[in-house]
């Protein structure tokens, strides 16, 4: 019976070799050769490998935008998820439906979207300029222009003066603008990532928040505990799993994205994505340094997914002891 | 309480709609939804003719892909990339599956030199003949065996005169700390190495290293300086339209278009000369669809087409007869003389041409060297 049923599974286990483990293979394979360009055959080489010091940078810029998308999502996603799965069953169909809706949208239009919003003379501009706060920003940059000098005349000279040093603030604060820069900024491009993304955070969270055994609660309770020691000793260790899942789905596609930062980060600073997405489709065709460049941030994201797994299992076990 | 639920959803959702329509409306993006998915399997099957092109994004008057489309019954799904270096990689990695593309000159040289292109034959595409012999024979296809031009123009300097006051006659400003946050690069690593060689009175087509990568360090240079705001390509028309940014280098079409929504756009092609390019027609040697093929580039090539493409896409024709009688047919079309001043921004003059430089196709160690460089430019 066991293995009569096991044949069901056969086509996802064909899907996953055709599309998941030969593709892999196949990055592996290209990761570790590279063309001659005066014979034009393919031999096998680490050099894919040891150009990977020029592109550190970009692996540190975007874990470091991945990093700060994931813990925005979290700090937004998870009140959500509590909140939703505290109300009644009405008020999580209409949360459920508004956080459902922008995913309606075709991804790159709501992006697109967010272009015109952001841009120097969008909508978003044009609103805090009729409401005057960009002369406020800049009131407030020149009053800390002003500010910064008083100090650069007496504090810090005093302090460099003691110290040796040649340390002064900044006095170069805009007081002319007429727009705020958002659009074409890294702000820009985690603020994509957390719009596109918080879905995949909540949605976890919640459906494990709301399946939680509310007798656990109430013997908490019983035991004399006060609702935030509820929250802290029960709620939040149980809900960990779903936190670390929304955790993944959040951080994995923002560390590769490369449609974001590539429409609201405007290209001048690349992110990984953009580096692997220019070696095959951009401006620069070199398959074989894109695949190593893919599988060093593949072995990187499963190493830190693998490590925050590990931290999160500890943690469950000694809250439960 | 349903009610409320389904009312609030229908709104929000219009919205949505609403908000990413307005993001959406250049019409390039109506030509990328004819995929090319189709072509292998109905290609050759009577009474369906099918026909894959690849063109650039805003680079032919859509109303005449239906005319053709009546007329022949050919179906034509009609894509578009932003890019030579883009298209050159789509048919690396995908194959393709086009039939006609429309690369410029140093990637048509790249293209015959690799034979992927095959040879046209000419007796079928009679209007060949009306294409203006400047523009045959050219160093990218010197015996003209392989391409039929669909346009040609120059590269220049786009700008808001409201924000540029000084007058632009120079590449530097495309490096000028002045216009921090307001300068748009070109995102193709010919084209922005290729403006950093002209500034520092390089040639374009130059092999020597040791120059390109002082081209490439001037491009850093600027970026790290906070130059520039975007490396855009057709991102272009929303920013210079949208009055977003100051400066940007572009191509001459595409500002006559951008200068439809924005009055306040100037365009020059700096002392230190540009470049001058033709876009030409191109029939893949492993195209499935050959004579639909020939047909298209026969229709396009006709007077009433090259004259109302140039009218809709602002880019000049290769064809004689339309070059001399669009100032005329503008009149009649729309009641008004063309200004000529437009006129010559599209059809570049022999003494702005004389200061332009064509590319020419670069040594595979060189485009290797491209690559890299620009691999390393944003990081």
């Amino acid at each position: 019976m066991k293995n009569r049923l096991a044949w069901f599974s056969a086509p996802y286990v064909l899907w996953m070799a055709l599309f998941t483990v030969i593709p892999v293979i196949m990055v592996v394979v290209y990761a570790f050769t590279a063309v001659d360009l005066t014979t034009g055959a393919v031999h096998p080489t680490l050099d894919n490998f040891a150009q990977m010091g020029t592109y550190a940078v970009v692996f540190v810029r975007s874990f470091e935008l991945a990093l700060i998308a994931t813990f925005i999502c979290l700090l937004i996603g998870y009140p959500v998820s509590y909140l939703m799965a505290k109300e009644g069953p009405g008020f999580q169909r209409i949360a459920m439906v508004l956080i459902m809706l922008p995913m309606w949208v075709n991804f790159l239009l709501r992006t697109y979207a967010w272009m015109t919003i952001l841009s120097n003379n969008g909508p978003l501009n044009q609103l805090f300029q009729a409401l005057g706060i960009i002369d406020l920003g800049n009131l407030v940059n020149g009053g800390l222009n002003g500010l910064c000098a008083w100090l650069n005349g007496g504090a810090v000279e005093l302090l460099n003066s003691l110290l040796g040093t040649d340390f002064a603030l900044s006095t170069a604060r805009p007081t002319d603008m007429t727009y705020f820069k958002m659009l074409y900024t890294q702000g820009a491009v985690v603020l994509g990532m957390v719009y596109n993304y918080l879905p995949f955070m909540i949605l976890p969270i919640y459906s494990v928040i709301i399946k939680m055994d509310n007798s656990l609660l109430e013997a908490a309770r019983d035991l004399g505990a006060g609702s935030s020691r509820v929250f802290r000793k029960v709620i939040l260790p149980l809900s960990l799993p779903g936190v670390l899942s929304g955790v993944t789905m959040v951080f994995v596609p923002s560390v590769s994205t490369f449609a974001i930062s590539k429409m609201l980060g405007g290209g001048t600073k690349l992110l990984l994505g953009d580096l692997i997405e220019l070696q095959f489709l951009g401006g620069a065709y070199n398959p074989y340094l894109g695949s190593a460049i893919s599988l060093v941030m593949m072995v990187i994201v499963v190493i830190c997914m693998y490590v925050m797994n590990r931290f999160g299992e500890g943690e469950e076990q000694a809250v439960m002891l | 309480m349903k009610k409320i639920t389904a009312l609030t959803l229908a709104c929000i959702l219009a919205m949505g709609l609403f908000l990413s329509g307005c993001a959406m409306d250049d019409p390039d993006n109506a030509g990328t939804s004819g995929s090319p998915d189709s072509s292998n399997s109905s290609g050759t099957s009577e009474g369906k003719r099918e026909l894959n092109v690849c063109s650039w994004g805003e680079y032919i008057d859509l109303s005449l892909i239906d005319e053709f489309e009546e007329a022949t019954g050919i179906k034509v799904n009609y894509q578009t990339t932003d890019s030579n270096e883009t298209m050159y990689n789509l048919l690396k990695t995908t194959g393709g599956g086009f039939d006609v593309i429309v690369p410029s000159d140093y990637m048509i040289s790249q293209l015959i030199e690799e034979g992927m292109l095959a040879e046209i034959n000419y007796d079928n595409i009679p209007n060949f003949s009306l294409i203006d012999d400047r523009f045959k024979n050219l160093s990218y296809d010197p015996e003209n065996k392989y391409t039929v031009p669909y346009t040609w123009g120059t590269l220049g300097i786009i700008y808001n005169t409201e924000r540029v006051t000084e007058p632009v006659t120079s590449w530097d400003i495309m490096f000028d700390p002045a216009h921090a946050g307001d300068v748009l690069m070109i995102r193709n690593s010919r084209d922005a190495f290729g403006i950093a060689l002209m500034s520092l009175g390089y040639s374009v087509n130059t092999t020597d290293e040791a120059q390109i990568r002082e081209a490439y360090q001037k491009v850093v240079d600027a970026n790290e300086a906070g130059v520039y705001q975007a490396f855009v390509m057709d991102e272009i028309f929303q920013n210079m339209e949208g009055g977003n940014a100051a400066v940007a280098t572009y191509y001459a079409g595409d500002y006559l278009t951008m200068l439809e929504s924005n009055e306040s756009l100037a365009y020059a092609v700096p002392e230190e000369g540009s470049n001058w390019f033709v876009d030409a027609m191109c029939i893949l040697k492993d195209a499935q669809n050959v004579s639909e093929a020939e047909e298209w580039i026969n229709f396009l090539c006709s007077t009433e087409a090259s004259l109302r493409n140039m009218d809709y896409i602002w880019y000049a024709s290769p064809n004689t007869e339309a070059l001399e009688m669009y100032p005329e047919w503008y009149e009649e079309q729309y009641g008004e003389p063309l200004d000529m001043e437009l006129y010559e921004i599209m059809a570049a003059p022999q003494e702005v041409l004389d200061r332009c430089e064509a590319y020419l196709v670069l040594p595979a160690e060189t485009r290797t060297f491209y690559n890299d460089l620009w691999t390393q430019l944003g990081t």
